[in-house]
Formats: structure tokens, sequence, C-alpha cells
């Protein structure tokens, strides 16, 4: 399987998500982590955002990635719909996000995720996969 | 992270059990959980008992890591976690341990009006306030802070507010903190923090931040109540918020300046970072998490005015005509420097309270005058569809438990587990058939705060006024409810 998959807990949601590579990793996460903030459907690419951020390593990496689209979301209200890695490595991640503004006629808003904990945080792989999990204070 | 947890709980008495410091290497102190027997299996379910001993591990903390009967898994720091670091013995500070959402906290107003005058009117009167209060995801509020304004939220807090009207001086004389902490400094607050933070003072926010109309229906010690104002079939309002994303962004910003400096052989879990009390890191986030607390009482104290307007449109008198006056309010994510006992001394320490309340007991200086005699109020919400509590401190609680006791019910269920299993339209009959009015902005709202989602929470306040480190004063019985 590749994609993502909801964690269950107690008070919180978690993300655990599948990839034939870390590149899937970043980009299948997202997809999780927009598909807990909103609704997928109706969401269309019409405005695109770079995203550029740097970490100690690439469990960390991985969750100011996460931060940042979140950050997109929170201030910008871009809602993300497709994600791209331009260039990464264990400290650095370059790429974006495709979506639009949200539009509470056409949207729809299903949690508010406070923030990307580093709880149980991890990456590694196993067998010809690669696999992660996250967790988000909801 | 679901499976069950087997460590050792061994017992201290009825209402509390004991981790041994000897259970994991790294453990600086023993770990206790209030709860009793009962509980236990519950508390058991998950991992929060670990939990509790990870953050035996942080250095500088004093006696116990302690855990409140509402104890729940978290991350990193459990929900109901107490723990008290010596920053003289290089003790440190955890966003962890205080949470995102920086002094989420309560409220409880009381009124003139009996249940009797209203008991027809409750939908009318939830309606209104639905229209009055922002709630929800992405809601905004009425205010947007530029300039000096933010930076004066952040140092003043619900004195802010009432300085702009919403609100009066004597509201603040029965606010933790009056409103605000000191040593709030707007300098150490990033311009991400303001931007997730400007649009929302005066909005409920999602989840289980809620508005509630309530009848006091059961009263446990009459003459505490006297002092607080309330009778049996009083109406009072229960306001549940936090510092919103302002908050958010702060803890994020501070986890992510203190884990340059993690290391992974001496603390179990990188959501546990923190940085010493006397370090430039520790006093940065210090004096940002206190402009994230501030801004959260300015927030709920703008919220009880909504609710003021509210309830003085509906019934066409002045708010102070219908005497609803604040009972009190208390943080429930928080680190305070407070001075407590150890070891026969008496010592600053840092108390994290992390889903825990502040319980402080008769003639304690930090509370109102008014209340000296009885002690400081502590307000317990539970779900929906049950009952909340007002409880009062007690030197028990000075004594065990750093002045601390538990802050609600509790999660049991997980969110997609209680929508899952929760039928909507039969919760929503239910609620009606015990004369109880639910509006919700969110759509999965009513089944993710489901009452059986939650502990009975008078299993947990009777724990706690078993251990003896509360007292029971009321119970509220929930009318209407507002949830985000």
């Amino acid at each position: 399987m590749r994609g993502y998959e909801l964690l269950e807990h107690t008070a919180d949601i978690g993300l655990r998500v599948r990839g034939k590579d870390i590149e899937e990793i970043f980009i299948y996460a997202a997809e999780g982590m927009f598909a807990i903030i909103a609704g997928t459907e109706g969401i269309e690419t019409r405005e695109e955002i770079k995203i550029e951020c740097e970490a100690e390593d690439i469990e960390e990496l991985l969750v100011n990635w996460l931060s940042e689209l979140l950050y997109c979301f929170n201030v910008k209200r871009i809602l993300g719909k497709e994600f791209f890695i331009e260039k990464l490595e264990e400290n650095r991640v370059k790429g974006g996000v495709k979506g639009e503004e949200f539009d509470e006629e056409r949207h729809l808003l299903l949690n508010e995720i406070k923030g990307v904990t580093y709880h149980n945080l991890r990456i590694e792989k196993k067998g010809e996969m690669w696999e992660a999990e996250v967790i988000f204070d909801v | 992270m679901s499976e069950s947890w087997t460590g050792p709980l061994e017992k201290v008495n009825d209402f509390c059990y004991e981790i041994p410091r000897t259970y994991k290497s790294g453990m600086r102190v023993p770990g206790r959980i209030y709860a009793n027997q009962k509980m236990l299996e519950d508390i058991r379910r998950d991992r929060a008992p670990e939990q509790v001993a990870n953050t035996a591990f942080l250095p500088g903390i004093v006696k116990y890591s302690l855990a409140m009967p509402d104890i729940h898994w978290g991350y990193g720091f459990c929900i109901g976690g107490v723990v008290a670091t010596d920053p003289d013995k290089e003790g440190v500070i955890a966003p962890g341990g205080v949470g995102y959402d920086i002094n989420c906290g309560v409220r409880l107003l009381r009124t003139r009006i009996s249940y009797e005058e209203i008991k027809n009117r409750i939908e009318a009167l939830i309606n209104l306030l639905f229209q009055e209060i922002p709630a929800g995801l992405g809601s905004k509020g009425g205010i947007r802070l530029a300039g000096k304004e933010k930076e004066r939220v952040l140092i003043e807090g619900a004195g802010w507010a009432v300085r702009q009207g919403y609100g009066v001086e004597r509201d603040l004389q029965f606010t933790e903190e009056k409103g605000a902490l000191k040593g709030a400094d707007p300098g150490k607050v990033s311009s991400r923090a303001y931007e997730r933070g400007k649009a929302q003072v005066g909005t409920l926010g999602s989840g289980n931040h809620f508005c509630e109309i309530q009848v006091i229906e059961e009263i446990y010690e009459p003459e505490i109540s006297k002092v607080f104002g309330l009778f049996k079939g009083q109406i009072t309002v229960m306001i549940h918020s936090g510092s919103r994303g302002f908050g958010y962004q702060i803890c994020d910003d501070y986890l992510k300046k203190m884990l340059v400096h993690f290391d992974k052989s001496k603390l179990p879990d990188r959501q546990l970072v923190c940085a010493p009390l006397n370090s430039k890191e520790g006093r940065d986030y210090f004096s940002a998490m206190s402009c994230a607390a501030n801004y959260a009482w300015a927030n709920r104290q703008v919220l009880m005015h909504l609710v003021r307007k509210g309830f003085a449109k509906f019934f066409g008198q002045k708010w102070e005509d219908l005497g609803m006056e604040l009972v009190y309010d208390v943080a429930h994510n928080i680190a305070k420097i407070e001075e407590h006992k150890v070891d026969g001394k008496r010592k600053r320490l840092c108390v994290h309270r992390k889903g825990a309340t502040r319980a402080f007991p008769p003639f304690h200086p930090d509370i109102p005058h008014e209340y000296k005699q009885v002690g400081q109020p502590v307000i317990i919400p539970g779900d929906m569809g049950r009952h909340s509590f007002l409880l009062v401190g007690t030197e028990k609680a000075m004594e065990e438990a750093f002045g601390s006791t538990c802050h609600g019910a509790g999660r049991l269920m997980s969110r997609t587990a209680a929508i899952k299993s929760v039928n909507k339209s039969v919760l929503a009959r239910e609620l009606k058939s015990k004369g109880i009015v639910i509006r919700t902005a969110g759509k999965e709202t009513l089944a993710e705060e489901a009452p059986q989602a939650y502990k009975d929470v008078e299993d947990v306040v009777d724990v706690v006024q078993g251990a003896g480190i509360s007292k029971k004063v009321c119970r509220m019985k929930p009318l209407g409810v507002i949830k985000g």
C-alpha cells in the first residue's frame, strides 16, 4: 500500500504514511494532513506556493514541512490539493503546494490542527518501502 | 499506541498509585497518579502512565511527576500532568508541558435568574448566543489587533479587554493572576504568532471549546456556595476557550528553537524538549508563553462580554441587573512560577499544569479577598450530556500536588472512534429528552464530543475529593450548549 491512513488516538489524530521513497512520504503526509483539515472535494489548483525549510534531521524536516503547509492554511487560508518536491536532502526540502483559498461556499472544514507534534515521530525503511508516523494536536 | 500499559502501579492509598523510580532508569523522581481502583483499568488502556514516567526524566523535577484522575494520553506530557521544577537545580521549562493551547481555561458566571424563569426559553436564548459568539473552525472575531494595541493585549491580558469596554474592573479580581501574567514580553513573539492570532480575540474556537448555560442542581457546601453567590436552581454560564492560533504558534516556535539542543540520550521523547529556566531559551519561552496566556485571558473576557450582551438583549435588561458576575476564571494549560514547600523549605518552583487546575487553599495570598475564608474556586467542566462541578482548593493540594487538581472529564474515546460509533440523530434525541439544547458549528462536533467519548466527570471529581486535594461545592447540569 502507498498513501496514508489515519491513526486512532484518544485525544489526537495521527497519520501512518507509506511510500516508495522519502519524497513520496513527504507528499502523502501533506495529503493526509489536508484530508484531516478539510474535505478534499472541490479544491482546485488555482494558486501555487513555494516552500523551503531546513531541519536537524529527516524526521524533524517532515514536521517542519508539514508545519509550513499548515501555516499556509492558517494565515493565507490555502487548502492544498497537490504537493510537489523539487529537491529533498537530509536537512533541507524545497517544494510547494497547489491549491486555492478556502471558500466557505464550496469547502468543508473538518478539524483544527493546532500543531504538528514530535511525539513518536519516525521515518524508517520497511522492506522495499518507507514508512512514517506523525501525530497532530487537534 | 493503542496497546495497554502493564507497568508497575503501587498503591499509596485508595486514591493514589505510584510508579516507582526504579521502573525506568533515568527517572529522577517517582510518578504518582491520582485514581481509584475502578479507574485504573481505563488509565491502563492507553500509554498515559508511560508518559508520567517519561516526564520524571525532566531535569530539576522535584518530588513527583504527577497525574490527575482525568489523565489520558497526550503527546509528550500526558493530559492531566503536573510537573514542578526547581530553577536553582537546573530545573527546566518545557513547552510540551503547557501544550499548544496555552492558557486554555474555564470561567464561570453566575446570574440572578432561576431555572423556573427560563426553562421554556432555553432554545431561543441559545440561538441568540449562537449568533453573538463566533464559534467553529476558522471563525473570526469582531476585533482586529493592530500596532501598539496588539502589544497591550499581550501585556495586559483581561485588563486590556476591560479597558476596551469588555467588562468591568472587578472581573479582574476574580480571574487567576488577575487576568495577566507578569513578565510577558511581546518582543519574544514571532510575526507568525501575530498573524495567526490577529483576528481571533473573542472567538470560541472548535473541538471541545464551548459556552454553556447551566443550572445548579446540587449544593454540597452551602456556606461556601453562599460566599460564591450560588444557590440551587440558579442559572450559570460556563465558557471554555484558550489562546487560539496565537498560542499554538508560540508553542510550535519554541519547540523548534529548543530542539536544536535536544539530547536523545537524556530524554525519552522529542516532544519533552525543554530548556533550563535560567537560560536564554527558557526565559524567552516563559515571556512568550505569558503573552499567550494573557491573550487567552483577554479572549475569555471578550467572550464573557458577548454572553452578557446576549443575555441583556434577550431579557431586555442590563447585565448588571441580571446579576451576571464572574465567579472565577482558571487556567488549565500553563506554567507558573509559584512558591511551594519542598523538604520543609519554601522554594520558588516552575509548576507545569497540562490539563490540570490550580487549587489554592483558604488564606493563600493569591486568591481574591472575598474568597479568603473558603479557598480558590476550581471549575471542572464535564461533557455536554452529564454535568460540571465547582470545587475549592485545599491545604492538602498544596502539600501533595503543588496546589493542583484535575481539570475535566478526560477523553475515553478517540474522535474518529466517536464519529464511527455515535449515531448523531439518536444522540440529539437523547439530549433533547434530557432537556439539553445543543448548537454546534462543526459537522462532526456533536459525535466527537458525545458524552460516551468522555469519562464520567463525577468519577474524576470523587477521586480528587477522596484524595483531599479539592472539595466539591456544587454541581451544574447543562441546559444549552454552544460548541465550536
